[in-house]
This record gives C-alpha cells, structure tokens and sequence, in this order.
C-alpha cells in the first residue's frame, strides 16, 4: 500500500512538474508539449490507483504472480494495434503530400497543412511509429520464442511500450506547430530526444535481461540483428542529437556541431537509421518469421554470422555518400562510396538466407500468399541493395543526388521490404495472439499483397522516370554551352509522373486498409467463408517458455 | 530440442544442430559467387582508396596517386566552359549593344545565353516565358514598355534595375499616393477614374468623366501626357491601350490612384556580369516586343567601353 501512495504521488508530482513547465514556457508549442506530457502523468496515476488489487493489499498479498508458464504477450498485441494504426496515421499524410506535390493548392494556405510541416509527419510515422512499433513488438515476441524465456523487467517493458507512444505524440504534433530540429528523420527537438534516450536504454535493458534469462544455450541470429537495432540506434540517436537549449522552458536548441560537421553528423545519423533501423532491425524480423512460416531451416548459418558481421561492420562508415560533391572534403566522400560498394554483398547475404530458406518449400509461394509477401519483400529489399550502392558511386550521384529518383529508392525499400514483411509478420502474428483459428481471410491477404506491389511498381517507375528525367534536364546544355532548362520547367515536366506516384501511393494505402478490416475481424473472432489457402500449423503447446531448468551449457 | 546435426531431408544438406522455437539452420556453405563478389568489391574498394583522397592522416588526407580533387575537377570543367564561350563573350562585350542586331550569329547566341540566365534569374517574377503576372509583374512579350524597349533601354534597366533605394542610377518616378495622402477624396478618384477609362476607350463619355478630365489635367498630365500617352523617361504607363499591370476595370484604377504600388525590380550590375546582363537585354528584346533603336546610333568607339556607362534617367 506505501508503494502504491508513492507511485501515485510520483506521478502527480511529475505531473505538476510537466504543470509548472507549461506555465513557464517561452513558447507556445512548449506549452502545448509539456501540457500533453501532464496528461499522460495524469493518466498513468489514474490507471495506477483503479487498476491497483485493493483485495490483495488488504490480504498483505505483495504481487498477484504472473502466469510463468506463458510469454509476455500483451505488449506485443499492443504493438501490433499501434503499428496499424500509426501505419495508416503515416501512409495517409503519405498520399496527402504526394498529392500535394501534383497540386500544390492542396497546401491549402494554411501553416499546419503546409507540405514543409506533413512531410516530417510523414516519415517519422512510417519509420518510426509503423516501423518502430512493429520491430518493438516483434523483438519482444521474437526474444521470449527463442530463448524460450518470459520478457524480463515486465513493468520496463510496458513503460518502454507507452513511453515510446508519447514520444510518437511529442513529435508528431511538434512537426505540426514547426517544432524541428531541422535533421532529417532527427527533428524532434532536445526534450523530445531526452525522452526518447530514456526509453530507448530501458529498452535494451529489457530485451538483454530476456537474453540473460534465456533457456537455450545459444543466441538465435535474429536476436544478433535485434541487439545490433537497439545498441547502434541508441548511439546514433544521441550523438546526431547532442544539443543546446536556448532555454530550458523552450523548444528551441541549438546543434553543439556546426556547418559541415553538422552535417556530416546527421548523415552518418541518416544513414544508419535506414541501415540499423530499417535494414538490420527488419533483417531480424525475417529470420524469425520465414523460417517459422515456411517451416524449413534457414538456408546457411554460415552466411548469417558472416552478412552479420560484414553488414554490421561496413554500414557505419557509409554516411558520406549522402553528401557527395558538398563542402565535405573528398577524402571523405572516397570512404563513403568505397564502404557502399562494399555492402552490397553484406546486404545481399540477408535476401539469399531469407529466399533460400525456401528450399523444399518453393510451392508456398504460389499457395501461402504470407510466404509470397515474404518473398516480395525480400525481393525488393535485393533491388533497395543494390541500387543503393550504385547511387553512391560519385558518377551516377552527380545525375541522381537531389532528384526524384532518391524518392523511388527510398520507397522501393520502404514500400517494398519494410511495408511487405511487416503485413507478412503482423498477419503470422495476429491469430497467435488472439488464440483464434486462423486469419479472418487469406484471400483478401492476396489482394493486400497485389494492390501493394502494383503500388510499388508505379511509385517507383514513375520515380525513376520522374528523377532521372529530372536530373538530365538539370544538366542539359545546348549547343551554344547554356542551360536548356530552367527548374519550373522541370518541375512542370515532372506532373504527369507525380500523378501516377500519388496513384501508385493511394493503391498501397488501399491494401493496407483491406489488412486492417482483415485483422479487425480476425480479432473480432470471425471467419470468413472461403475457399483454403495454405496456412501454416500452430501448435499452442509447443508456444511456452520452459520453466524451472537452467540455462543449458554452451 | 533436436541438439544433434541431422540430415534436411528436401536439401540433402545437414543441420547445425541448433534449434530454437522450432526453427534450425543449414550448414550450407556460402555460395562462391556471393564470396567473390564481396571480395571483388573489397578489392576494388582497396585500389580505389589509393588512386583517389581517402585516408586521413593528422593534418590533411592522402591525395591519391591520379592527383584528382573535386576542386581542381570543376575549375577544369568550368575553365572549357569558359574557354568555348569566350570567343563570343568577348565579341559581344567589345561592340556596342545597339549595333548587335547587325551581326545576325552573335545576336542568336546572345539570345542563347540570354534565354538561359533568363531560366535562373528572372522566371520567378516574369514566368517562365516572359509573360508577367497579371496584376504583379509585367509581361516581356508584348510591346508595351514602361522604360523603352529597345536594346539600350532594356540594357539599362537591367544593369540598374527599378526604384533601387540604395543606387544613385537606378531608374527612379514615384506616383503620389493620391487617396491615401489626402490629395483627393473618394469622389474626385471616381471622375478621375471616369476619364482615364474614357481615354482608354472602356466607358462612354459622361459628366463625371469631364469633371474627371479636369482633374487629370491638374495633377496627372506632368507624367502621364496631356492625353494619357504616358512617358518612358518617367516609366509613366501609357493610358490609352488595353494593357494594364495592376488592371484597368474601376476598381483597380481607384486603387491604384488610392495607393499605387511603384513596382521595384532589382539592379544586375552587382550580381551579373556584363556581357550576361548584355545577353538578357537581347534575349528580353528578341520575346516580341523589342522596338527599333530611337535615333541611329552614331560611332561605336564612345559606346564600345562599358555597357555601365548607358545614360541612366535616374
């Protein structure tokens, strides 16, 4: 009972701390973050004191036990709820701006609507809201399967849960009031990047408190890429983010690097967020769920240790490319391209162990429409691979930097292997969950799986067409040694192939709205009538951690 | 738990040993073409470093044994640039702008060069083809000129640019702020307007129009001409043709007399070169309204130093 009387108290003094904040903010967004920060304090005290076993207080019983025989699981059916909807949060304003680029009155003269302000809204809710909350949810399901361990730090785990939405809310209504930081896939301002940081370390913590206690003797590969995630995003988040705040009751701070440093900073920062973040974090999701879903072995144990290492070793370094033919001194620009030319067979080394995990199973593909997502996914996330590397090379950078094509890039990978094998996780993931018999439909997962790769394919071609056509125009010269074009004309130029992008978008937002109602239903407990798909067998038995033995030896 | 190396039945490949959660691993080894890919790349990657920048020592990098730099790439790039153009440029900057028309190959490629500076420049005011925003900037491309539009004319307002506060030369006239300043009050602009829509043959002549006339001759003939002409000297528009900036219904001619905008556009002498600001006067002229030359021009030898020198009516 003192424990509860301090918990609560706890919270509503950090509440009126957040109160106080408000009240002496120097500007109004700060007011504005610091007033949704009390009600989130407010709201934790709330549910502390009506949640609270008043029964067992009065008993002088200290904690009901959890059930030890079971995993951790309602943290992972949070996130699988909060990734859907934060992904459809992020892939509308996704076709919002695309459309606002093929007509710029969809502006609509108004601050918070502008293209400048939904843009960071944008990425931040796909990367990190979509992309987080599924790598939060699905390491934690992962690590308890593999080391066959209840989530160590159960109490951290939600807070890291919760913490990480308020991070979400913090930003995204920062964006919206002009609050940045102005860094790419970095803008929340210095409170927002200190809470963060905080979540972020109890997130290690709990996700290396489960490896301790696993019940095996050896760490599953797609823990490697996990612990990779969280320890590199940890670092790059708080160093591209070391800051001054103009004042400590004020949005505002200032970078503690200046000038190129700055941004040489953010694009190792950039960089490595798409590498740790999209690449090695999702990596990890594939090794756990192709194999489980195809049932067969993965391909090469001796490939995995050597693409982990080679990937983790080489993506750090790769930064620089993203700042070819800039002030940064060309010693570093070498390294850059050097070190992304290097990758690719690091990269490549992912998609062979997750294609080739097929073998003896390839007849999934034209059966499990799971598996053919998985399979696109992979594909894709190949094409990401390589094409990312060929843009580093300085001779195809100087047509393709700063153009469109980037764009394609970026979403070829995002589209293709971030938004595919998530769908083909959370669609493995929610009939285990929620104990029901199988997926609502499997037939309206293959309309998901080719609405989103007729999607991809017009977002990326008229990428491509759009960036190239742009870039070439850029540099045309006529034969008197002029420029040809002036920058309106090709932005002109550029309409028709803004068109299908915006097209291409609203056909992948439209299967992501047909996985929602899929999962909707599954939850709600219906089956749809249909004729059978492959499906791949669950035995709820085998799903629980093993208790009581030690940690076998090595 | 399956702890023993088995054989995969549909691979023929044996296992690890390991398993977790049911899942196990092959040990198949890595496919050849995959390792020699990586290694090819690192051993392009090893060449690569030595023949171009690429370690850091205490106090600079290595410079690689080609001896490229970014730096010296473009002054290379830049210098051929300049070299091909130069035998133009230099014919262009020696003769006065009035006496191009009569060399017909540097005038095209005055027109070139000046329809591309025109693309960086000028296009965000005057549009992409010189056609003006109704209401904001003026149309090139008609041949309605506030400050002349011949060579010289355009060459000047180009170098010293329009109502610039802080240039003795720039074109300079101010229209009084007649309403807003109390010179006239709302009925007078009315009769005023009147008239200026009868001169320009919008309206029927008409009481208010007379009263209006009498006005106009009072405080607007000084610029604008007994009948509504206009000045060039003075950037006055003329009044009696269908082109209007800031619009010629009621409305927009009571508000301009109200409060009129004085339009500035920025002096080139300080951002461009010369012979660039030499190319955009032809390439202004050459949209479909460039006029003749005034008076013949005399010798070339007084014209032929500096287009900087082109009298200013500032």
């Amino acid at each position: 009972m003192d424990g509860l009387v301090l918990k609560t108290g706890g919270w509503l003094g950090l509440a009126l701390l957040a109160l106080t904040m408000a009240v002496f903010a120097v500007d109004w967004p700060f007011a504005v973050h610091m007033t949704i920060v009390m009600i989130a304090c407010l709201l934790v005290m709330w549910f502390t004191m009506t949640r609270a076993d008043y029964a067992g207080y009065a008993r002088g019983i200290l904690k009901a036990p959890a059930d030890m025989g079971e995993y951790d699981d309602d943290i992972i059916r949070w996130g699988v709820i909060a990734t859907l909807f934060w992904g459809l949060a992020g892939m509308v304003a996704g076709v919002y701006i695309a459309s606002q680029l093929a007509f710029p009155a969809l502006n609509l003269n108004f601050e918070y609507t502008t293209f400048g302000r939904l843009r960071p809204l944008h990425t931040s809710a796909v990367i990190f809201a979509f992309g987080g909350n599924a790598l939060i949810a699905t390491s934690f399901y992962v690590v308890q399967r593999t080391c066959r361990a209840r989530l160590a730090f159960p109490k951290m785990a939600r807070f890291v849960f919760w913490g990480y939405q308020l991070f979400i809310v913090l930003a995204a209504t920062g964006y919206l009031m002009g609050v940045t930081e102005a860094k790419e896939y970095a803008e929340p301002e210095w409170y927002v990047d200190l809470w963060l940081t905080v979540v972020w370390l109890c997130y290690l913590a709990v996700f290396v408190g489960t490896i301790v206690r696993r019940k095996e003797p050896h760490i599953y590969v797609a823990n490697w890429f996990y612990l990779a995630f969280i320890i590199t995003v940890a670092m790059l988040h708080v160093v591209n983010n070391l800051s001054m705040p103009a004042s400590i009751f004020g949005s505002k701070s200032y970078s503690a690097f200046a000038g190129v440093q700055d941004a040489l900073t953010q694009w190792w920062y950039g960089h490595n967020a798409v590498g740790f973040f999209l690449t090695a974090g999702f990596l990890a999701m594939m090794y756990y769920f192709v194999p489980k879903q195809a049932e067969r072995p993965v391909y090469s144990y001796r490939l995995s240790i050597i693409h982990f290492w080679s990937l983790i070793f080489l993506y750090i370094w790769a930064g620089p490319h993203h700042l070819h033919y800039t002030a940064l001194p060309d010693w570093a620009q070498t390294l850059g391209m050097v070190f992304s030319i290097m990758l690719w067979m690091p990269s490549w080394g992912g998609m062979i162990n997750g294609l080739m995990t097929l073998n003896g199973a390839w007849d999934k593909i034209r059966t499990d429409p799971i598996i053919r997502m998985m399979v696109m996914a992979l594909a894709f996330y190949g094409m990401s691979t390589f094409e990312g590397p060929m843009m580093s090379i300085k001779w195809v950078n100087s047509l393709s930097h700063y153009t469109d094509w980037t764009v394609g890039h970026v979403h070829s990978g995002a589209l293709g292997w971030n938004g595919m094998i998530t769908f083909a996780c959370v669609y493995y993931l929610v009939p285990r969950l929620w104990s029901r018999p199988r997926l609502y439909s499997l037939r309206m997962v293959n309309w998901h799986f080719w609405l989103a790769t007729i999607g991809i394919v017009f977002y990326a071609s008229s990428m491509w067409v759009a960036g190239i056509m742009q870039g070439l125009m850029w540099r045309e010269y006529g034969a008197d040694g002029y420029l040809v074009y002036s920058f309106v004309e090709t932005v002109a130029a550029m309409h028709p192939m803004y068109l299908i992008r915006a097209a291409g978008g609203l056909m992948y937002l439209a299967g992501f709205v047909i996985m929602i109602v899929n999962v909707w239903a599954t939850i709600a407990g219906r089956v749809r009538e249909e004729k059978p798909m492959t499906e791949t067998p669950y035995n709820p038995a085998a799903d629980r951690p093993l208790v009581g033995t030690a940690v076998p030896a090595e | 738990m399956s702890d023993k190396p088995r054989i995969d039945e549909p691979t023929g490949t044996r296992t690890v040993g390991h398993e977790w959660d049911g899942i196990e691993e092959l040990d198949t080894p890595m496919p050849r073409w995959w390792l020699w890919t990586l290694y090819a790349t690192i051993a392009w990657a090893a060449v690569y470093v030595v023949l171009y920048p690429a370690i850091p020592m205490v106090n600079s990098a290595t410079q690689g044994v080609l001896g490229w730099s970014s730096r010296a790439d473009l002054e290379k790039e830049m210098a051929g640039h300049t070299a091909k153009r130069a035998p133009i440029v230099n014919a262009i900057a020696a003769m006065p702008i009035a006496a191009l028309p009569s060399k017909p190959e540097l005038l095209e490629a005055a027109i070139q060069g000046g329809s591309a500076a025109f693309k960086v420049h000028c296009v965000q005011c005057h549009g992409a083809g010189g056609a003006g925003v109704v209401g904001l900037y003026p149309s090139l491309t008609d041949d309605d000129w506030l400050w002349g539009g011949d060579l010289g004319n355009i060459e000047t307002t180009l170098i010293h640019g329009i109502r610039n506060p802080d240039h003795d030369e720039t074109r300079l006239s101010s229209m009084p702020a007649f309403g807003r300043d109390g010179i006239l009050d709302t009925a007078a602009i009315n009769d005023l307007v009147s008239h200026v829509r009868v001169i320009s043959r919008q309206e029927k002549p008409s009481a208010a129009s007379t009263r209006g006339a009498v006005l106009f001759e009072a405080n607007c003939v000084a610029c604008h001409g007994t009948s509504g002409e206009g000045n060039r000297e003075l950037g006055a528009p003329r009044l009696t043709d269908a082109v209007w900036l800031y619009g010629g219904s009621r409305e927009a001619i009571a508000k301009t007399i109200y409060n009129p905008r004085n339009g500035v556009m920025p002096r080139w002498n300080d951002k461009l070169d010369a012979v660039t600001i030499r190319m955009l006067a032809a390439y202004v002229h050459s949209l479909g309204g460039g006029e003749d030359a005034p008076a013949p021009f005399s010798a070339p030898a007084t014209a032929a130093s500096a287009p900087d020198e082109d009298p200013g009516n500032g």
